[in-house]
């Protein structure tokens, strides 16, 4: 069965966490709802727990992959291109660390953001039901149930002191 | 931080996104101007392509001179940005709110100009891609041990990192814009947001990019200097081979890229009326900042003039003695001791000049002129000295094409900006909020004074 969406506005953190303890007593999963807002509260503010991520992991591979290509790319055109300077070895290990540095930070940048992207879910095709309130200061509940539990959290929701509630039919789940 | 105002999140999103919803006149006027000035160093570069590098001043002797100079300070103005952006992310400072973005994209845009004047100067600019190890039919590769195969690497990395990280911090403020616009700009920032929607997870990656990036960044920023440094350390050209350069170029990048952030950030109060973000509080930080860091640069200003004195070697003393007694090196020797520390600090060391805007915006403008004067008399007089047994003896002159391409950069620079601020809040709205929602008045005794409340 498709999960239908609903979507309760809060004009503070209290209300809002009052609203999340009701959908729990009310038999709500930790999954089946979520909060949006438009400024970054601490983390368990409305009694949430936060997901688990592993973001820590892709700067670590992307530094391994950076140094690996770098380490390849300087060793390859010296060997591709074998030219001896000054009498020197013809793989100079201090010039090659010089770009395998960047190299590596280089991967360790770009998969930060790649895993940045991936644990927050991004990008999405639009953003489903929501309003434009949220980045005005008014803090969505967002919950996904099947069709026969939308009037219990709707009235979770509404006990808790929600001052708007759009369902997906109403808004047609757009902006 | 005393200058707290209290603002609520709709007032912060109609402030700060006003100049993006608008169109200001003096907004059009200052990008026409600055455009123009671009335009200015496109002719100049076109009529370089058509005649040859014959048309700059450059010669046998002296084959590095304006162009590299003005590399060499954008790269330094470019270096702050990022580095104050990331040191007081890093360190959760709580004054950081205002200034990050405007000092990232300096960063950005000072880094993009000044990876362009290599490529102008080598005069056979199509050939650019001979540095990368991608030509596969010509057998010939770079070599590595050259340090104009690490400066792209590093400026490169830096490049692509900081536009990352300037994105990756905008992306909840597209969201903003995105929730206040219709039709192609709806489209517009609903593309560029990625669909964000501020769930705790989200913010959560937010503030741990934050940190993430900051930490990787940071030791980039210190590496891109030090490689253009050793642009000259490596060679043989006395003055330039000198083991002092990396700390010494990197202590200038940071005290003129730092002195370009508070001319910036006075900019901006002053042109788009931000007076309630970018507070006095703001340019008395930076400018005891400004103060500690021109003394270190100080330092090795002095010390990169008793070590050129202490070898001893004829080479070395002769580039002194030009630097210091040759007309016009001398000038400018003392017009950068004069600009970069004489005037600036003993006045920024009044807190009634550290929180006078315009004070502060003319002192930073000349602790810039005097460092694009440092890098020129480091370049210069260096190729100069007069080689025993070489008579190949010869002065410098920049020609007009010279001139025009470093006004061009300014143009560049600016054009770029001010696109930047016209198009996303140059000033991180979501951060805004932040910092207005974790603060709050205390009173002590008599007093109320702002404090911040954080996990």
């Amino acid at each position: 069965m498709v999960d239908k969406s609903i979507l309760g506005l809060f004009k503070d953190p209290d209300s809002t966490a009052d609203a999340v303890d009701s959908l729990r007593k009310a038999g709500f999963g930790n999954h089946t709802f979520d909060i949006l807002s438009g400024v970054p509260y601490p983390e368990g503010t409305f009694g949430e727990h936060g997901p688990g991520h592993k973001l820590f992991v892709f700067p670590l591979i992307g530094a391994i992959c950076g140094f690996s290509v770098a380490l390849l790319l300087t060793l390859g055109t010296q060997v591709s291109f074998p030219m001896v300077q000054g009498g020197k070895p013809l793989i100079a290990i201090p010039p090659m660390m010089v770009i395998m540095y960047e190299g590596t930070m280089l991967g360790a940048i770009l998969f930060t953001v790649l895993g940045v992207l991936f644990e927050s879910r991004l990008p999405r095709p639009g953003v489903g039901l929501y309003d434009t309130r949220i980045t005005e200061g008014f803090i969505g509940l967002l919950v996904s149930c099947p069709e026969e539990k939308i009037g219990a959290a709707e009235q979770a929701l509404r006990g808790a002191g929600a001052e708007d509630i759009k369902t997906e039919s109403a808004s047609g789940g757009g902006r | 931080m005393q200058d707290r105002k209290v603002l609520t999140e709709t007032q912060i999103n109609s402030e700060l996104l006003w100049f993006v919803f608008n169109k200001p006149t003096r907004f059009w006027v200052a990008l026409t101007i600055s455009g123009l000035l671009f335009l200015s160093g496109v002719t100049a570069f076109a009529i370089m392509v058509i005649f040859g590098l014959g048309v700059t001043g450059l010669t046998t002797i002296v084959p590095w001179a304006f162009m590299i100079t003005n590399f060499v300070f954008w790269v330094g103005i470019s270096h702050a940005g990022v580095m104050i952006s990331a040191i007081l992310r890093l360190t959760q400072a709580e004054w950081r709110r205002p200034v990050t973005r405007a000092a990232e994209v300096l960063t950005v845009f000072a880094l993009a100009t000044a990876a362009i004047f290599p490529l102008i100067h080598m005069g056979r600019t199509w050939r650019a891609y001979w540095v990368f190890p991608v030509d596969f039919a010509r057998g010939i590769w770079p070599s590595v041990r050259s340090p104009l195969i690490w400066d792209p690497s590093a400026i490169f990395t830096y490049l692509t990192g900081s536009a990352l990280f300037v994105y990756v911090a905008l992306i909840p403020d597209l969201a903003i814009a995105r929730d206040r616009t219709t039709g192609f700009s709806h489209k517009f920032y609903s593309a560029l947001s990625l669909g964000w929607r501020g769930t705790p997870a989200q913010w959560r990656m937010q503030v741990l990019a934050g940190i993430l990036l900051s930490g990787l960044i940071l030791p980039v920023f210190v590496s891109v200097h030090s490689i253009v440094s050793w642009d000259f350390g490596m060679s043989l050209v006395p003055n330039w081979h000198a083991t002092i350069f990396a700390p010494y170029f990197v202590i200038g990048a940071v005290h003129s890229g730092v002195s370009g952030v508070v001319t910036v950030m006075a900019g901006l109060r002053i042109f788009m009326k931000l007076e309630n973000y970018i507070t006095q509080d703001h340019f008395d930080a930076l400018g005891r900042l400004l103060t500690v860091v021109a003394t270190a640069w100080l330092y090795f200003f002095l010390l990169e003039i008793v070590y050129g004195f202490l070898t001893l070697e004829t080479a070395e003393t002769a580039v002194r003695e030009l630097q210091i007694l040759h007309y016009p090196y001398n000038i400018m020797f003392a017009l950068i001791f004069i600009n970069s520390y004489l005037i600036p600090v003993p006045l920024w060391l009044f807190k009634r000049v550290r929180r006078n805007i315009w004070l502060m915006f003319v002192t930073t403008i000349m602790v810039n002129v005097g460092m694009w004067l440092e890098r020129f008399i480091i370049i210069v007089p260096g190729l100069l000295y007069r080689a025993p047994l070489t008579f190949v003896w010869g002065d410098y002159t920049p020609s007009v094409i010279e001139v025009t391409l470093v006004v061009a950069s300014f143009g560049l620079v600016s054009f770029g900006f001010l696109l930047f601020s016209k198009v996303f809040p140059i000033i991180p709205i979501a951060d805004q909020k932040e910092g207005q929602a974790i603060q709050e008045d205390i009173k002590i005794g008599r007093i109320t004074v702002p404090a911040v409340i954080r996990e």
